[in-house]
């Protein structure tokens, strides 16, 4: 007898769960067999239309998706008939503007990962132990001061640092460097790496606070010290937090536009000097577009070859980022 | 018995005292790195601050641009943004909550909503610049809208929707579940329990998210230059279909030329812009303690 009641009661269960979080299925459901004669059940307009309505609406940004792969795909077809796929991803040299043209990417990836990787290199251990210290050293109180520090830095537009970085990191940067060129990809490396600083200790953080403060106290107990318990347990059992955190800010260096088109320059070429001019993936973008491109020109296509590719390295970081989550999460109770 | 292997990573078997030398040296980095940010901020606050503040004036805020830097000011570029805004805030607004109240209130826990948060997560990581060249490809060309307001705000639209719908899900989740159980109870259909129920319960929240998408999308450059938003317009739009400007065009303009007048004027732009933003941001918070304390 006790199997099946808790049999019933789990069907019971997921029926409910099943109906969605408010679960009045009962009551949704008029079936001729319920209805009580004399007793009309009332059907209010609207009931059944706002579901439909809001379900649209839902899947509409499934549709957005759809629409940036379509639109991204049909154009870099089109681009690629006239020019092969296998010359775009290997070719070394990028022209598509002058005669000759050349219509090969790698300058532009090697521009925009120098920039990010320069961004990552500053950012990454800068927001860890930015993450490190709010989660395991600071008082309250100096938490307080730093969060909203940090929530500032987060909304200021990007144009903003473009503008730091070409009017005040640059002539820094060339004090110290008298080779660095006016538009210099470090330039937009260090502006890059503190507007992606924010994302990387505040999604860190979170991802050390969730571990349980048990764990620290076991360490504690055994006589370890805060880098100890930091460092031996907390860092341990947030890897997949702080890794995702990592790989998102990467995704949104490999991304961002308006820094490296005011600060990086328009060199599109070969280079792993971080004291160059380069350019990268968007900052064409945003040269091409501010041109007067005609609709259908082998220069328009460009765009979205270049913005498909760009897509695709930014969906894969983005993916990963989520896989690394679901992998190594431990789960605590 | 086995040394724990935490003890012999961190040097547990070193003496005490160089032990907690090296967490307090270690303590002093962290703090150090820490206030990276913070010294990063002052920079750039007294940067723009020294430069620009100069340049502000009633003229700067109520001129159109020009040739000459002292008589060029952000009176479209701050027109456009106006107009940017009152397009696109009801239209993400009404969608973004409706999503949201679909995926929280209505949809079925099963596969189609994994899948249509899968995909949330996804936009949200998505370059805004990409966004553009949707927005150019679809509003620009097939929509036949050319460069106009309503390109632009349809995109932004796009932009912004996933941060709405997030937040708006945020704030339908912390709602109490007495509190739709009651109105149900009492007799409600489930329309009514979330009109009239859940969504005011969750208002605060929703508007604290509405706020900071807005707060964003003022921000946005990139994908406004992909839809080819014009960086020099010198009068302000009439209608949504007219051609247009955004202050954070116009401040991308100026700091693109090499004359100092001109990167002044980038300054001053930029102190606007941020004081928007800033004050836009205090609201956020100011709403979100309000809720927070039950009010």
């Amino acid at each position: 007898m006790m199997g099946v009641d808790l049999k019933a009661g789990a069907a019971a269960g997921q029926d409910l769960g099943a109906e969605g979080p408010v679960g009045e299925s009962g009551r949704q459901a008029p079936g001729p067999s319920l209805s009580v004669p004399g007793r009309r059940r009332v059907e209010r307009p609207g009931e059944r239309a706002v579901p439909l309505v809001l379900a649209l609406f839902g899947l509409a940004s499934i549709g957005t998706t759809a629409g940036i792969v379509l639109v991204l795909v049909t154009e870099a077809v089109a681009f690629f008939r006239h020019v092969p796929v296998l010359e775009f991803l290997t070719g070394t040299r990028w022209t598509p503007l002058f005669v000759p043209r050349n219509f090969g990417v790698l300058p532009l990836v090697n521009g925009t990962l120098l920039v990010a990787a320069g961004a990552a290199l500053v950012a990454l251990p800068v927001g860890l132990a930015t993450a490190v210290y709010l989660s395991e050293y600071a008082p309250t109180r100096v938490r307080r001061g730093l969060k909203p520090v940090l929530e500032v830095l987060a909304g200021v537009p990007t144009v903003v640092y473009g503008y730091f970085a070409l009017t005040l990191v640059t002539p820094a940067l060339r004090a110290v460097f008298p080779s660095a060129g006016v538009f210099n990809a470090a330039s937009a490396s260090l502006a890059m790496a503190v507007m992606i600083l924010p994302m990387v200790a505040s999604l860190s953080e979170d991802a050390m606070r969730a571990v349980p403060d048990s764990l620290r106290q076991g360490a504690f107990a055994l006589g370890a010290t805060r880098l100890e318990v930091a460092t031996g347990v907390v860092l341990p059992a947030a890897f997949s937090g702080v890794a995702a955190a990592c790989l998102l800010a990467v995704s949104r260096a490999v991304g961002e536009t308006m820094i490296v088109a005011i600060a990086a320059g328009a060199t599109a070429r070969l280079t792993w000097n971080p004291l160059d001019s380069v350019q990268t993936m968007t900052g064409y973008l945003v040269q091409v577009s501010l041109g007067d491109t005609p609709h259908g020109s082998v220069e328009y296509q460009t765009l979205f070859a270049v913005g498909l590719l760009l897509f695709v390295m930014t969906l894969f970081l983005n993916l990963a980022a989520r896989a690394m989550v679901g992998r190594f999460r431990q789960v605590y109770r | 018995m086995a040394v724990p292997r935490v003890a012999v990573a961190a040097g547990v078997m070193d003496r005490p005292a160089a032990r907690r030398r090296r967490d307090r040296l270690a303590h002093g980095l962290f703090l150090a790195a820490s206030l990276f940010g913070v010294v990063a901020l002052a920079l750039l606050l007294a940067g723009v601050a020294l430069k620009g503040w100069s340049a502000l004036s009633w003229t700067f805020l109520t001129s159109f641009p020009s040739r000459f830097p002292q008589q060029a000011g952000i009176r479209s570029a701050v027109g456009g943004s106006l107009w940017l805004l009152v397009l696109t805030g009801p239209m993400v607004f009404v969608w973004g909550v409706g999503a949201a109240i679909y995926l929280e209130e209505y949809a079925r826990q099963g596969r189609l909503n994994r899948i249509i948060q899968a995909n949330l997560s996804n936009l949200a990581g998505v370059p805004s610049i990409v966004y553009g060249l949707l927005g150019l490809a679809l509003f620009v060309r097939v929509l036949a809208l050319g460069r106009s307001l309503l390109a632009g705000a349809l995109t932004m639209t796009l932009l912004l929707l996933p941060l709405v719908i997030v937040a708006t899900q945020e704030a339908i989740r912390a709602v109490p579940k007495s509190l739709r159980d009651g109105a149900l109870a009492l007799g409600a259909t489930r329309w009514q329990t979330v009109r009239l129920v859940v969504l005011p319960a969750a208002m605060p929240g929703i508007l604290t998210g509405m706020i900071l998408a807005v707060s964003r999308g003022l921000g946005e450059t990139a994908p406004l230059i992909a839809i080819g938003a014009l960086a020099f317009v010198a009068f302000t739009p009439s209608s949504p279909l007219d051609p247009f400007t955004v202050l954070p065009i116009q401040i991308f303009n100026w700091t693109s030329r090499p004359q100092e007048a001109f990167r002044e004027l980038a300054a001053a732009g930029i102190l606007v812009l941020l004081g928007v933003l800033l004050a836009l941001n205090g609201l956020a918070a100011w709403l979100r303690d309000r809720a927070g304390r039950g009010a």
